[in-house]
Formats: structure tokens, C-alpha cells, sequence
């Protein structure tokens, strides 16, 4: 019984962190109007990581790198052909214009800042 | 040029702004009175997210505010028929420096307070010295340790929990989230054995605190270590950067004044004495000098300047001191854009890298279900004491596994690799280009500018009877006034030098492929190939012969025909550049084949050929044929790499697998090469070649390195070969080799550095 359980509770751990990680997806902050958005490069996550935005438009994201490490360094927008360099507490603005619907993958050079554009 | 984008990068405005409470000021040229400065003002205010645009007369400047990429600004001003330039002042990475360093110490300080804690720990664990858990001292021993172990969590690898606890958070898991679930497991398991030893079987009974702390320690120096290496990488970026003056000399109201470089403005008259560097580009308007571009273009040999040439910003000036007009700042400089183009290229990622990101997107998770299996396998399958077991060999795969390896692979390789070949004058555009390159079999060249000088000298004149070298040359000095093609050029400038009186030619026409008809004194005057001729139906008699044995000399024999009578030869010949035979020497001893292609004749492309070493030529290949050449390569299966001067091959460089535009000098904005070559010399290509293959060969073992290190780490951390040979990996261990995997990554890539051009030094 005893290991039944553990075995039980395992498989349900399995499940928990294909879901979490794979199958759900965090809440998009969606923009409105002009402005900058801006983005928090900290503690190894882009804050928010999941932005709506609309496409065809240009929209200004505003990174602030507070995380010194070098991983966070760059914000490498691969589909778009972006690249930016962020210094530690100094914002940069990077105008970028999504040219149709779809979801728009940003990262740092190894891939564990990850965030979304979500083109609508 | 390849484009891999899913999107179409034409479509998506970019720009990069440092954010100055979202002011841009740009410099204005062409502003003559007031009328300009309101034309000007409202032209920014039109644009689309402008608040406020104000334009000051005295100093040609604008300031604009509002969200707005400065590009779409100048564009705006260019419109309404002015000039414009974004003022930014020279790049400064010494903030970036201090703040790297800063990191650095702290994390060298994390790992000896770490380290300070857990090495006595594990020491007096090797030797059997420690207090046992069950008796009351012992306890206290235990609670002190595991207080004291918390404490070097939080103060040396807090930064792991908080960015495990955010990235769950955003459904995302990083390394923070191995290293923190790996160490944080030990912690709370050695916790309940001090506190309630009576839960845990009595074989299990052990404590782990000093893994926690090693682990926490060698994770920072592993970190500190990779940052240092990692600098060494973007030394090329700023040994770029470090070229650009912090100050240029202007002169206004006759007075000259020493300024910040961000603060020079356009059509500015600047100042250069000798032992200076030239601080904008723009064009000399009195004096000359000799300037050593070597620092961008490779060149060794300093250019001679005089009024009207162009200077470029960073260059050095060595013995004359000039004046000059600034026509590029800030941003526009060519040395600001080989800066944005070297950042821009060292961010990109070969084909060969992808694999490794889609792996390294779902690394983690997946290394979280192996650990869970691993903790299951041990729970189904182990031995006594099994709880220990499960424990060590989950908290080992969570330790070793290594997603930075494999994320860094590639990225850091490309960057040290596109620095490299920027020093030696050679800009990649991405690393597409760089893959590409290591796997051409072919190298087309072309034969003008590229195999040859470019700079044709007339060297043979041939009249037929009736005629005199004289008329000759002046009848097609006259006709060719009106050309911009080079050879007209050599002919024009042949007839000036011997004093010919040339007339003005009426009904110009240029026949591509063929040559030019014109009415030169009322005569019918053809002038160009013998196809030219023979469309004309020209009879050229013996002249044919003679033009075939110029030709053989790789001189190119151009006829010259009045009114539907042959008059004779003009010879141009192209000298070869002096270094082209050793570097297709070069291509050949890599194992490339190399074709050169022409619009010239048979015979003289033949000539060039034998004298340099080529594989096959393509003579008689009209501009607009070129690219068809190279297709028609490809479909042979040839992978080919074109290299031409990026203008008038355009097509055929985009239509290679790999364009090079040769000879360029500092001008990089050469869109339809993949790879920009600012010295004149077909060395650069072999460079360019060798440092592609170099750099993909480097990523390979990297990504093979990294692969490895995970596929064999994780199954043997889980404990697969236990029940073969009893081996079980102890999670310090893991937690060096995982600390050392990244720098073993960053300093292979590093090795890159050393590369060196396999040229012959003269």
C-alpha cells in the first residue's frame, strides 16, 4: 500500500510537471495603446514573460537588466532577427513590430530567460 | 544571402534605444533660414508618436520627444529634403566592465564562505570525525550545522532559489530550478534526520549539509570562472569600440574647440593632426596625409589622402594634418555600423545550433521526470538503506545535468568566431553565412576588381592602314567619354595623358555584353567585341588574328569601327592583383575549387586563368547571366561560394550559397553579401573560409562536449551502472563536473582567439 502510494504520488508528480511546464501557459499581460512595455530581466525570468500584443503594429518593449549574471545579457529575439544588449540597470527601449499573428519566442543566449510576444 | 527567418525580416522594424526619457537628438544639414527650421519641425512632428519636436537653428540640431525609433526620424527629415543624423555619443563599456567585475568578487566571495563552510564538513566526514547524530551533543552539532548551512543557502545561493521560485512561477525551469531543488533536497532531508531521526530507517540516518554547501560553492565558482572566460569573448566588440576618440577637434566661428565626439554635428569642419585618430567619417577639404585604416579594413599598407577623399572614423592619422567635413555621426559611421553588424552577426545561430535549442527548451523538465524516476527506480529497486540511495542519486541527476552547456554551445563559439574575423577586416553577417562557408566546394570569382585590380590600363594600340595610334585612341576616347564602365575609363584617361584632342559623341548607346555605337564628327562609330562587330557584320580581316593573340596575353581587344570599316584595336589589360595566385593557392590547398567568371573574351579570361591557377572559367558571361552561372553550379551540386564587389554582382552573390563582396574598404553596406571582405585582397576570402571552418568545427565539440556530458552525466548520476559495478556518483562530484561543464564550453570557444590566417606574412 505504502508503495503504491509512493509510486502513485511519483507518477503524479510526472504529470504535474508536464503540465506545468509544457501544457499551461502563464497569463499574457495584454498592451494597450502606446507607451513602453517593460520588461524585468530578474532571477532568471522575463517579468512578464507572456505578452499580447497586436501585430503589424509597432510596440516598444522597455528592458531593465537587474540580474548581472552574463545570462542575462542579451534578449535574442530569433524569429525577428533582434538582437539587444542589456546593461545592468540601464533600460533599453527595443521597437520591434511582429508583421503577422503568432507567438514570438525571446530568450537570453542560452535559452533560460524565455518570454512570448503573442501576435494578435 | 540565406535568410532562415520564419518571418520575413524586411517586415519588422527594429532599433535598439538606449532610453533617455524618450528624447533623441538628431543633427540637421541643409538648413539655410528660419522657413528650413519649421519645415524640419513639422516633418518630425508628423511622425506617428512625436510630442514634441524643436529645432535649434544655431546649432543645426533637433530634439525630439516621444516613443519613436530615431531611424523613422531621420527618415522623416530626409524626406522633407534635409539631412539628419542621430547624435549618440561614443559607446562606453567601462560602466558594463565595473559592473561585471562587481559580480565577478561577489561571486568568488560566495564561494569561499561556501566553500569555508562545507569543506571542514565534508573533511571530518572523510576522516569518521564527526558526532554522532543520536547522541545529544551530537544533535546540537547537527542543529548548529544545519542553521549554519541554511545561512550559506540563503547568502550564496539565494539567488538560486529566488530564480527557481519565479521561473516556476512563469511555468518556466531553469538551472536555478536543478541547483535549487538538488540542494534544497539535501538540506531538508539531513533537517529530518537531526529532528526526527525516529522517521527515517536507522541506516539512513546521514546527513548531507556539506554537499548542500560544496555544491552551492563550486556552482559559484563555476559561474565566476565562466564570466571571466566569457569576457575574453566580446573582445573583439570592444577592442572596435575602443577605436572611436572620446573627443574631435571643431572648428567653429574660426575657432577651433575640442568636443565630445557626440556633440560633433553634421558638415561640421573638423580638425586631424598627425598621431590622431580620425574621430567621424567625412570627406578632406584641405591637406592631406597618409592614414592607417588597417584596424578595420586588415590593410596593412596606409592610404594616401588628399582633398576630396574620404576619411572614416577610428582610422589613424599618420603624417599630415587635415581638415574635413563630417558626413557621418553617431550611429552612421562606418565604424557604428561594423560595430552593429559584428554585435548583430555574434547573436545569430547556424542551422547546427538549433537542434540544441530545441533541446535546451524542454532540458529541464525533462531532467525533473528522470529525477523522478530515478527517485521511483531506487524506492522500487534499490538496497537498504533505500531512502539514502533514492536521496543521493535524484539530488546527483538534478546536480549534473547541465542546460547552460548545451544553451552556450553554440552562441559563444559564433561570437568569438565573428569577432575573430572582423579583426582580420572580414564582417559576417550571420551565422548562417558562417556554417554555410565551411562547406563550400566551390568558389566562383569574378574577374574585374576581384581576380584582377579593377583599374585597366590601356596597353596596346593597333591601327590598320590609314590610321595612326593617335587617331585611333582620340576617335575612342571620344566615344567612350560618356561610359562609366572601366575600360572607357583606362581609354578616356589613356587619350588625356597623350594630349588627344577628343570629340563630343551624339546618339550614345551602350549594347550590354557588346560594347558602344555612337555619331562621333557625323560618322557612324562603333566601338567594343567582336561580337559588337559581328552584329554589325564589320569584316575584320587579319585584325581577328592579332586581337587573338592579345588576348592570349590577357589583354582584352576591343575594335573600333567607323562607318562600317574596321579601324583597329585598343588593348586594355587589367592587372592581376599581386596576391591572387597564392591565395587561390590557398582555396585550392582547402580543398575548393575555384572558377572565375567574366564578361570578357575567351582568350584573355584563359590568359588570367593560366597565370593564377584556376580550375575553370566562365569568359563571355554577360552582368545579368552571372547569377544563372552560379545556378547552374549548384544544380551540378556544387555548394558555391561568389565572390564579387557586391554591386554590379548583386544577383550572383545573392543567388551563392555564400556571397562575398570584395574590396569594399570601410564601406559595409554591402546587403547582398553574406560576408563583407573591407580589404581588396582574395585572401580575405580563404580567411574568411578558414575562420567559418574553424569556428563550426568549434561547435561541434562544444555541442558534442555538452551532449555527451549530459547523455553519459544523468544516466550515471541516476545509478545505471550500480548493479554492473557498484558505482554511484557522488553529488560533490556532480557538482563539479556540472560547475566545469560551461567553462569547458567558454574556454574551447576561447580557443578561437588564437586562430591565425594561414597567409604567408610578406
Amino acid at each position: 500500500m505504502n508503495a503504491w502510494a509512493i509510486n502513485l504520488a511519483g507518477i503524479i508528480v510526472m504529470a504535474l510537471i508536464v503540465w506545468w511546464f509544457w501544457l499551461s501557459r502563464p497569463q499574457a499581460r495584454r498592451v494597450s495603446g502606446a507607451g513602453a512595455i517593460e520588461i524585468i530581466v530578474d532571477n532568471g525570468v522575463y517579468t512578464p514573460a507572456r505578452i499580447e500584443v497586436p501585430a503589424g503594429k509597432p510596440v516598444t518593449l522597455r528592458f531593465l537588466r537587474k540580474d548581472p549574471s552574463p545570462c542575462a545579457e542579451k534578449a535574442l529575439f530569433d524569429d525577428l532577427g533582434i538582437s539587444a544588449d542589456l546593461t545592468v540597470g540601464k533600460p533599453l527601449d527595443v521597437i520591434v513590430t511582429p508583421p503577422r499573428p503568432g507567438e514570438y519566442e525571446f530568450t537570453c543566449q542560452m535559452r533560460m530567460y524565455r518570454g512570448t510576444l503573442v501576435a494578435k | 544571402m540565406k535568410a532562415d527567418a520564419t518571418a520575413p525580416r524586411g517586415a519588422v522594424m527594429t532599433a535598439t534605444v538606449p532610453v533617455q526619457a524618450d528624447t533623441c537628438r538628431l543633427s540637421i544639414s541643409g538648413m539655410s533660414c528660419a522657413g528650413c527650421v519649421a519645415t524640419v519641425e513639422n516633418a518630425l512632428k508628423n511622425v506617428p508618436g512625436v510630442t514634441e519636436a524643436a529645432v535649434n537653428f544655431a546649432e543645426h540640431t533637433a530634439t525630439v520627444r516621444g516613443n519613436v525609433d530615431p531611424k523613422v526620424l531621420v527618415a522623416a527629415v530626409t524626406a522633407s529634403g534635409y539631412g539628419a543624423a542621430e547624435l549618440r555619443g561614443a559607446e562606453d563599456e567601462s560602466e558594463k566592465e565595473a559592473a561585471e567585475l562587481a559580480h565577478y568578487r561577489k561571486l568568488l566571495r560566495k564561494f569561499i564562505v561556501a566553500g569555508v563552510v562545507g569543506l571542514p564538513l565534508m573533511l571530518a566526514e572523510l576522516l569518521g570525525v564527526m558526532p554522532m547524530l543520536d547522541t545529544p551533543s551530537g544533535r546540537i552539532f547537527w542543529l548548529t550545522m544545519g542553521a549554519v548551512t541554511l545561512w550559506v543557502l540563503i547568502y550564496a545561493g539565494g539567488h538560486f532559489f529566488r530564480g527557481a521560485w519565479k521561473s516556476f512561477l512563469a511555468h518556466n525551469a531553469n538551472m536555478d530550478t536543478l541547483i535549487a531543488l538538488g540542494t534544497g533536497a539535501a538540506w531538508v532531508y539531513s533537517m529530518l534526520v537531526v529532528l526526527f531521526p525516529d522517521l527515517v530507517p536507522s541506516l539512513a540516518r546521514h546527513a548531507y549539509f556539506e554537499a548542500a554547501a560544496i555544491i552551492i560553492a563550486l556552482i559559484n565558482l563555476g559561474q565566476a570562472l565562466e564570466m571571466r572566460a566569457r569576457g575574453k569573448t566580446s573582445e573583439a566588440i570592444r577592442r572596435l569600440i575602443g577605436l572611436q576618440p572620446k573627443t574631435a577637434r571643431v572648428i567653429r566661428d574660426g575657432q577651433e574647440l575640442d568636443i565630445p565626439i557626440s556633440e560633433v554635428g553634421l558638415d561640421e569642419t573638423l580638425r586631424v593632426r598627425p598621431g590622431e585618430k580620425i574621430p567621424v567619417d567625412g570627406v578632406i577639404i584641405d591637406g592631406h596625409s597618409s592614414v592607417d585604416e588597417s584596424m578595420l579594413t586588415g590593410e596593412p599598407m596606409p592610404v594616401e589622402k588628399k582633398t576630396g577623399d574620404e576619411v572614416t572614423g577610428g582610422t589613424f592619422n599618420k603624417s599630415g594634418s587635415f581638415l574635413f567635413q563630417a558626413k557621418h555621426i553617431g550611429a552612421d559611421t562606418a565604424l557604428a555600423r561594423i560595430i552593429e553588424m559584428v554585435r548583430r552577426a555574434q547573436s545569430t545561430k547556424p542551422a547546427i545550433g538549433r537542434l540544441a535549442d530545441k533541446i535546451s527548451a524542454v532540458f529541464v523538465p525533462t531532467v525533473l521526470i528522470i529525477a523522478v524516476i530515478t527517485f521511483l527506480a531506487w524506492f522500487n529497486l534499490g538496497p537498504e538503506p533505500k531512502l539514502s540511495y533514492m536521496l543521493v542519486a535524484t539530488m546527483t541527476v538534478l546536480i549534473i545535468a547541465c542546460p547552460c552547456a548545451l544553451g552556450l554551445a553554440t552562441p559563444i563559439s559564433i561570437m568569438v568566431g565573428v569577432g575573430k574575423a572582423a579583426e582580420y577586416g572580414i564582417l559576417i553577417r550571420n551565422g548562417e553565412a558562417l556554417q554555410q562557408a565551411g562547406k563550400l566546394t566551390t568558389i566562383v570569382l569574378d574577374k574585374t576588381g576581384t581576380v584582377t585590380e579593377g583599374r585597366p590600363a590601356v596597353t596596346t594600340l593597333l591601327p590598320v592602314p590609314g590610321w595612326d595610334e593617335s587617331k585611333l585612341l582620340s576617335v575612342a576616347a571620344s566615344i567612350e567619354t560618356g561610359s562609366e564602365h572601366p575600360l572607357a575609363e583606362a581609354i578616356v584617361s589613356a587619350a588625356k595623358a597623350r594630349q588627344l584632342e577628343t570629340s563630343s559623341a551624339s546618339d550614345f548607346q551602350s549594347i550590354t555584353g557588346h560594347g558602344v555605337s555612337a555619331a562621333v564628327d557625323g560618322k557612324k562609330v562603333l566601338f567594343g567585341n567582336a561580337r559588337l562587330m559581328a552584329r554589325h557584320q564589320i569584316g575584320l580581316g587579319e585584325l581577328t588574328a592579332r586581337a587573338e593573340e592579345l588576348a592570349a596575353r590577357a589583354q582584352t581587344p576591343m575594335f573600333l569601327a567607323v562607318d562600317g570599316v574596321a579601324a583597329g584595336i585598343v588593348a586594355v589589360a587589367d592587372p592581376i592583383k599581386p596576391d591572387s595566385k597564392a591565395a587561390i593557392a590557398r582555396l585550392h590547398a582547402i580543398g575548393l575549387k575555384v572558377v572565375m567568371i567574366t564578361g570578357d573574351n575567351r582568350a584573355t579570361a584563359d590568359a588570367v586563368a593560366r597565370e593564377v591557377g584556376l580550375d575553370e572559367v566562365m569568359a563571355e558571361v554577360l552582368p545579368g547571366d552571372k547569377a544563372d552561372k552560379v545556378t547552374a553550379l549548384q544544380q551540378r551540386g556544387e555548394i558555391v561560394g561568389m565572390v564579387g564587389d557586391g554591386i554590379n554582382d548583386a544577383p550572383a552573390l545573392a543567388q551563392a550559397d555564400v556571397g562575398y563582396a570584395i574590396g569594399t574598404g570601410t564601406d559595409v553596406a554591402i546587403e547582398s553579401a553574406d560576408v563583407t571582405l573591407m580589404r581588396g585582397s582574395l585572401h580575405g576570402v580563404a580567411d574568411a573560409i578558414a575562420i567559418s571552418r574553424a569556428t563550426v568545427r568549434n561547435i561541434k565539440q562544444n555541442l558534442f562536449g555538452a551532449f555527451i556530458y549530459n547523455v553519459l552525466g544523468i544516466p550515471v548520476a541516476a545509478g545505471v551502472l550500480y548493479p554492473f559495478t557498484g558505482l554511484l556518483l557522488n553529488p560533490i562530484i556532480a557538482g563539479a563536473a556540472m560547475a566545469m561543464s560551461s567553462v569547458t564550453v567558454v574556454s574551447n570557444a576561447n580557443r578561437l582567439r588564437w586562430f591565425k590566417s594561414g597567409r604567408a606574412q610578406p
